[in-house]
């Protein structure tokens, strides 16, 4: 059983950043998801964003997801990256992976993953876009009330 | 008591910056600090109601009461991923 992964870092995210951290040779599946800047928000140009982050709560969050995953499904090994600072149209904003003997695991687990850190976990974007204006963009308060 | 309250996104741009030493009353909870704030700097009442508050990296109630050395966060509604 390989280590849980969770940091959250300036440095850019390749796809397979977690691929071989998560797997082990009992791993019948591994899930992967990345998300990515768009170059649009409803149609209005997105030039490029930052994203800021309560450090140490977040990865705290992460690692919080990760044992509930645990609690959830039968999976073996839990990474979540997330990127700080500025990043371009295209580059990896969050990065998961989770591996497990069977595929429905971490295919749920994966799912779940992500809407969870959006939720919890204490990282925030700010939308510059090519009309010039800026602004930190907040997520739907009540998704907190699910801490 | 002494306690150190940390600002992010929208609040640390409003407050004027991410990170204050405050020193409060013995028994203060988390409204008491709002109110605090919220008399330096008017336009923190408003954004107020938004914000989740951390204690030592939890999250918890307005009631919570403050302890000397506390870290405090104040947290707009969180847009990552």
């Amino acid at each position: 059983m390989a280590d849980d992964v969770y940091k959250i870092q300036e440095k850019k995210i390749t796809p397979d950043a977690l691929y071989n951290a998560v797997l082990a040779d009992s791993d019948g599946a591994v899930t992967t998801f990345a998300g990515v800047v768009r170059d649009n928000t409803k149609g209005r140009g997105t030039s490029y964003l930052v994203y800021d982050a309560y450090r140490d709560m977040a990865k705290k969050k992460m690692r919080e997801i990760g044992d509930e995953i645990k609690e959830k499904w039968e999976v073996d090994c839990v990474g979540i990256l997330h990127r700080v600072g500025r990043l371009e149209i295209g580059e990896i904003s969050v990065l998961i992976a989770i591996s497990s003997p069977h595929r429905k695991a971490s295919l749920e687990a994966c799912h779940y993953a992500i809407d969870r850190l959006k939720q919890t976990v204490p990282i925030w974007k700010k939308e510059v876009w090519t009309d010039g204006g800026e602004a930190w963009i907040e997520g739907d308060p009540s998704a907190l009330a699910s801490r | 008591m002494n306690i150190k309250v940390l600002f992010f996104a929208s609040c640390r741009d409003l407050i004027g910056t991410g990170e204050r030493e405050m020193t409060l009353p013995d028994g203060a909870t988390i409204t008491a600090l709002i109110s605090k704030l919220a008399s330096e700097q008017a336009r923190f009442t408003d954004m107020a109601p938004s914000l989740m508050v951390s204690v030592n990296q939890a999250y918890v109630e307005r009631d919570a009461v403050l302890q000397d050395g506390d870290e405090v966060a104040f947290i707009p509604p969180v847009s990552g991923g």
